[in-house]
């Protein structure tokens, strides 16, 4: 008799238990990718975070705010893989200013119940998610490279001499993802359901100003499918870039620089690859007068093909260089330009 | 305006020059015998904060700088640069090596000490050279509800406690301003720091370096992030050189480069 009991009591708790981890599945993939934009436009440069978001497996939903947010809401709305986008519409976001938009991505953090929410490893989120992650009282992980599962990421530590995995033991992981490691979702295919997010309207305690953005009608740095790069070696400002620029242009290249260049002022700022400046992997990488130091490579290494031109025999680019040439660039540049345009 | 009172965490990194090695049981980076230095971009904080008192570019003027480390035995010599090159006293919470804490704790800790030492203005590296997470400023930020300045290019003051920072972003750089209290992190163009001469670093030796005890502060210092495994980044190898321009095009068409 008692048998029989627990046996039914067991039964009946059998597909309880069921749903109950079913439930507890759900809410352990749900993620909250939260995107850019500038001016009322997407950044697709963001959108790597709804690759990332794809990766965890579960449901995405895309998070924009700004002013006149609809049509970026529309435009996340059709990225391939996002069920639903919250939007805050206020242009106190527009900025990104962490000091209101954590607060606001708490509030909506709270209301969606999300487990993971993941951003871009950009200025926006490199700005942003520390502060959301202290709020949250939650250990952020940085510029992830792979996801391993739920729980388990890969990031590279020490300008990417070696390669980290942790597990966090967080309830709700705040990650930031490396860009040239998800390739962005596709904008197209999705029919996400556009949803108003909630909007706590923190006062913000910083005051944008102004911004100053390197004009450019080349590819972007960070994306671009070539890269030419340029070092201390090109000697001055004005070298740099008549040297650098028809080469870029002749090869629809996105213009990349090493610090050495930037310090001495040869490239904006903007322009730097490396530890501190910029990580790209394009398809090309070419590099002319730079020596190859391993905060540089840290932001280069994962190019597809590199190619290196430099005087010095021995420097260490040639050691990792998929085509090396010697010589003086000043003479083989401009060569490597003409016979490029033909 | 009020008198700045500055905190400059500074941590102690393997020197960015050395090449990192995975240990043999693939758990961390090999650290024992290895070159240390103070982590490149809290130099830079260390010399904004002295910068700003020598050209009295605050109309407060700064009333001290406070250096901090929280790190092993070692990383007293670590404050003892700092003071060198002209932080006025510091702290050093001692960790055990092996044992480092988590950008988070760190966060959690400098908050005690901005509100034990009355700091207004705390500068930090943009990230550390080992760690490379880029996170503890902002959350010291948030845990204290300050506005916050990351990857600062310039720092200037303006009456009733306003501080304008360039910040550099993608594409470029942009202007915010907020009023103190303030975090600011640093990014390799704010400055230049300078090498601490050699009477300077006979002064630091006077100069006050205080023992604090990690207990003291009454933290959950249990890490969220556990490492499984650390191992080498695929090595990449050279494919070689060639004789010329035309043998560098062939070989970029070869590898479906161009």
């Amino acid at each position: 008799m008692l048998s029989s009991v627990s046996r039914s009591v067991l039964r009946q708790a059998r597909p309880q238990f069921r749903v109950q981890s079913l439930s507890q599945l759900q809410r352990l993939l749900s993620t909250l990718a939260v995107l850019e934009q500038n001016n009322g436009k997407l950044n697709t440069g963001s959108l790597s975070a709804v690759t990332a978001a794809k990766k965890l497996g579960g449901s995405v939903t895309a998070f924009v705010a700004g002013g006149s947010i609809k049509s970026v809401a529309e435009e996340a709305a059709k990225v391939e893989g996002v069920e639903k986008v919250i939007s805050v519409d206020n242009a106190a976001y527009d900025r990104g200013l962490p000091e209101n938009y954590a607060p606001l991505l708490v509030e909506n953090i709270k209301k969606g119940g999300y487990t993971h929410i993941v951003a871009g490893h950009t200025a926006f989120g490199k700005n942003l998610f520390p502060r959301l992650a202290a709020l949250l009282d939650k250990q952020q992980i940085s510029d992830i490279v792979a996801i391993e599962s739920e729980n388990t990421f890969v990031r590279p530590i020490y300008a990417g001499n070696a390669i980290a995995t942790v597990e966090s033991s967080d309830d709700i992981k705040i990650v930031t993802i490396r860009g040239t490691a998800f390739a962005a979702a596709a904008t197209t295919g999705g029919s996400a359901t556009i949803e108003e997010g909630v909007d706590p309207k923190s006062e913000c305690t910083t005051e944008w100003v102004s911004e100053d953005l390197a004009k450019s009608d080349r590819p972007d740095l960070a994306t671009a499918g070539k890269v030419v790069s340029g070092g201390r070696g090109l000697k001055s400002k004005e070298e740099f870039d008549k040297i650098m620029l028809p080469l870029a242009d002749a090869l629809g290249a996105a213009v990349g620089a090493s610090r050495a260049a930037v310090d001495s002022g040869y490239a904006d700022n903007s322009l730097q690859v490396g530890q501190t400046g910029k990580v790209v992997a394009p398809q090309l990488y070419l590099c002319a007068g730079i020596s190859g130091a391993i905060q540089h490579l840290a932001g280069m290494k994962d190019s597809k093909v590199i190619a290196a031109i430099n005087k010095d025999p021995d420097a260490p680019i040639f050691q990792i260089a998929d085509v090396g040439l010697v010589g003086d660039l000043f003479e083989k540049v401009p060569e490597l330009t003409s016979k490029l345009q033909k | 305006m009020s008198a700045l009172r500055i905190l400059v965490p500074v941590k102690r990194v393997i020197d960015f020059a050395v090449k990192p090695r995975v240990n043999k049981t693939q758990t961390a980076v090999e650290t024992t015998g290895v070159k240390h230095s103070m982590n490149p971009f809290d130099e830079l904080s260390i010399e904004e904060s002295v910068r700003i008192r020598e050209k009295k570019s605050a109309p407060g003027g700064v009333e001290d700088i406070l250096a901090f480390s929280a790190g092993p035995t070692k990383a007293s010599d670590i404050l003892r640069t700092a003071m060198a090159m002209g932080a006025d006293r510091s702290f050093h919470v001692e960790v055990k090596e092996g044992d480092d804490l988590e950008p988070l704790t760190v966060a959690k800790l400098l908050a005690k000490v901005v509100k034990d030492e009355k700091r207004n203005l705390v500068f930090l590296g943009k990230q550390s050279i080992d760690d490379d997470s880029n996170q503890t400023g902002q959350m010291l930020a948030g845990l204290l509800g300050w506005s916050q300045a990351t990857q600062a290019s310039k720092v200037e003051f303006e009456g009733d406690d306003f501080v304008k920072v360039t910040r550099e972003v993608d594409g470029g750089a942009e202007t915010v301003r907020a009023k103190l209290p303030l975090i600011i992190t640093t990014d390799l163009r704010l400055n230049e720091p300078r090498y601490a001469s050699l009477p300077n670093i006979m002064k630091a030796k006077k100069k006050p370096l205080e023992k604090k005890k990690l207990e003291d502060y009454g933290l959950d210092t249990t890490r969220r992030l556990k490492t499984l495994k650390v191992i080498e980044p695929p090595t990449r190898q050279g494919g070689g050189k060639v004789e010329d321009v035309d043998g560098m095009i062939a070989k970029l068409k070869e590898l479906g480069a161009l």
